[in-house]
């Protein structure tokens, strides 16, 4: 008798691998399963902005052919995966969250969407984000709203709202996303699952639309830890075709995961815990800190001074390098084109009809940053600013190994609660932000679920540079106390 | 740091914007309350601090040799376009 649906889709990437090597279930039954939960639960969830049937199942079953020859690509050969909208797939319509990308086929593949099909793995769609991936909570999406697996009335968080929602909701084993400010690790903690941004550098960029290229970086999200590992390790290497990619070798992630806590020296940053920090959240992070202590790792108090202008630099030149990044759609080699008389006019009314407030909004803020007498005060004072938030990390890793505190001062909050607020939005990446600009690697992993509104609460790990396979142990070893999340009730 | 309407109508110029009167007010009132906020960054003394202008330590990755490679087909590259006339993207007259 094969297994239940549901129950397939349950499975963690790993085990949904290992069953296809053993020929316990087949590529097509993990797919078929994923394409059924999707049509049945994804109307009300709103994870996909496009489901590749056709092309999921032509793949599944060369996946079940290699596996009947006794071949195997890798321990993702066959198992369902979806991405963030972001990533250019060759001959998929790739939005962006935009209507300005509406219908655009990208001609290649981005790196990472060839090293997950060169590892076998089936991808069964693109999942809904922030337009340009800029926004905390999906709502920016130029598409549709995406709600949170937990409760339909909350955002899964953003930008990688669709990927964490999509994981959370059993739709698929495993995803990719992009986080710029925090756009993994808060949909992640939101939404209960694991979510990794690497170092600046570790993963290839190639094919990912740009947002703010000196931030930007490619991660996974998963339902286990082992699962991100696996994900991860596929991923991340050199590639020549992205200049920021770096050539250091890859370390061994998985083969590190088990190592514990014992010894670990765990800085906890004083300014990550005042003021601002819901109390329920704080009690779930303090109680992963507890029993960090009890599994042996020594918890040291740290400080990052300048951790309480992340924001504000980041608001800087983030918008600044999203102008600059976005002047590529003006109606002339791909997308929207709204006709007009002259070339300028053509310019404004395809950009008026095809970006979203949120992508203008950065654009005028970035263009007024930038702009003539103003540079110095803005964009170069804020990056003077990332150089001192950089130190006060390299500061603390001379006491510590990794730096924990929470992912988002609450969890997930209500649909609509913070779209009439920009700068209330913002804020939601207070303790994400300053990762990015110290161009550091980062994760959210469970540590429960808040007592009052039962939703979710993420730890978020912060290491030094290139040293994912710490944070990895890390979140594995807390990971093995809290226990697995209940499945999320999708009502 | 109030943003005047007619600096914001500069700005959208200079970003080949075209906003509505509603949205002029509203970017007005937003970019203002954010630029607000960003005033906090002139607390700190930064006189002496290099700006960090790239995410890598300089060096970190070497550049790739000099040499011919195969890119984008043009037919590729004009897939999407959303007009196009032989090997070219066709853009709106530009001089009168």
């Amino acid at each position: 008798m094969s297994p239940a649906p549901d129950d397939l889709t349950a499975l963690s990437l790993r085990e949904a691998g290992s069953g296809i090597a053993a020929r316990a279930v087949s590529s097509r039954e993990l797919v078929e399963a994923a394409l059924a939960r999707i049509a049945a639960r994804d109307g009300k969830v709103g994870a996909f902005l496009a489901v590749t049937a056709g092309r999921a199942r032509a793949a599944a079953a060369e996946a079940d052919a290699r596996a009947a020859r006794g071949e195997r690509r890798s321990e993702l050969d066959g198992v369902p995966i979806a991405l963030k909208d972001l990533f250019a797939t060759k001959g998929v319509a790739t939005t962006a969250g935009s209507r300005i990308l509406e219908g655009f086929l990208p001609p290649y593949d981005a790196t990472v969407v060839e090293r997950l099909q060169a590892a076998g793995a089936v991808l069964v769609g693109k999942l809904n984000m922030d337009e340009f991936a800029m926004g905390s909570s999906n709502e920016n999406s130029g598409y549709r709203p995406c709600a949170n697996p937990w409760d339909l009335s909350r955002t899964p968080g953003g930008s990688s709202g669709g990927s964490a929602a999509a994981v959370a909701a059993r739709f698929v084993h495993g995803a990719l996303g992009t986080d710029t400010g925090g756009s993994i690790r808060l949909p992640a903690s939101f939404c209960g699952v694991v979510g990794v941004k690497p170092t600046y550098g570790r993963v290839s960029r190639y094919g990912v639309v740009a947002f703010a290229s000196s931030l930007d970086q490619v991660g996974p999200l998963a339902r286990t830890v082992e699962d991100a590992a696996l994900l991860l390790e596929k991923i991340a290497g050199h590639d020549p075709r992205d200049l920021t990619s770096s050539p250091r070798p890859v370390d061994d992630y998985l083969g590190r995961l088990e190592e514990g806590a014992r010894g670990l020296r765990i800085g906890v940053p004083r300014e990550w815990f005042q003021g601002g920090l819901d109390a329920g959240v704080e009690q779930s992070v303090r109680g992963a800190l507890a029993t960090y202590e009890r599994l042996g790792a020594k918890l040291v108090e740290i400080s990052l001074p300048h951790s309480k202008y992340g924001i504000a630099a980041y608001y800087l030149i983030a918008p600044a390098e999203a102008s600059s990044n976005l002047a590529r759609y003006d109606g002339v080699r791909f997308g929207l084109r709204a006709e007009a008389r002259g070339l300028k006019e053509m310019y404004a009314e395809t950009r008026e009809r095809g970006l979203g407030a949120e992508p203008k909004r950065r654009i005028m803020l970035g263009t007024y940053a930038l702009s003539s007498g103003y540079y110095d005060a803005y964009y170069l004072r804020a990056q003077k600013v990332r150089t001192l938030v950089r130190r006060d990390f390299d500061a603390a890793f001379a006491a510590c190994d990794v730096v924990a505190g929470p992912v988002a001062p609450s969890v997930a909050f209500r649909l609509g609660e913070k779209t009439a607020d920009p700068l209330q939005m913002y804020l939601a990446d207070v303790f994400t932000i300053t990762c990015n600009l110290a161009a550091l690697p980062g994760l959210s992993v469970p540590c429960g679920l808040e007592r009052e509104s039962g939703m979710p609460v993420g730890l978020q790990l912060v290491g030094r540079p290139f040293d994912e396979a710490t944070l990895l142990r890390a979140a594995r070893a807390l990971e093995r106390e809290v226990g697995p999340l209940p499945a999320p009730a999708l009502g | 740091m109030a943003l005047s309407l007619e600096e914001v109508r500069r700005i959208a110029a200079l970003a080949r914007l075209r906003l509505s009167p509603e949205e002029e007010e509203t970017f007005a009132v937003q970019l203002s309350a954010i630029l607000g906020h960003v005033e906090q960054l002139r607390e700190l003394d930064v006189s002496g601090v290099e700006p960090m202008t790239h995410a890598l330590a300089e060096g970190a990755v070497p550049l790739r040799p000099d040499v011919l490679q195969e890119s984008l087909a043009p037919r590729d590259a004009l897939a999407n376009a959303p007009a196009r006339e032989g090997t070219c993207f066709k853009v709106p007259r530009i001089i009168e």
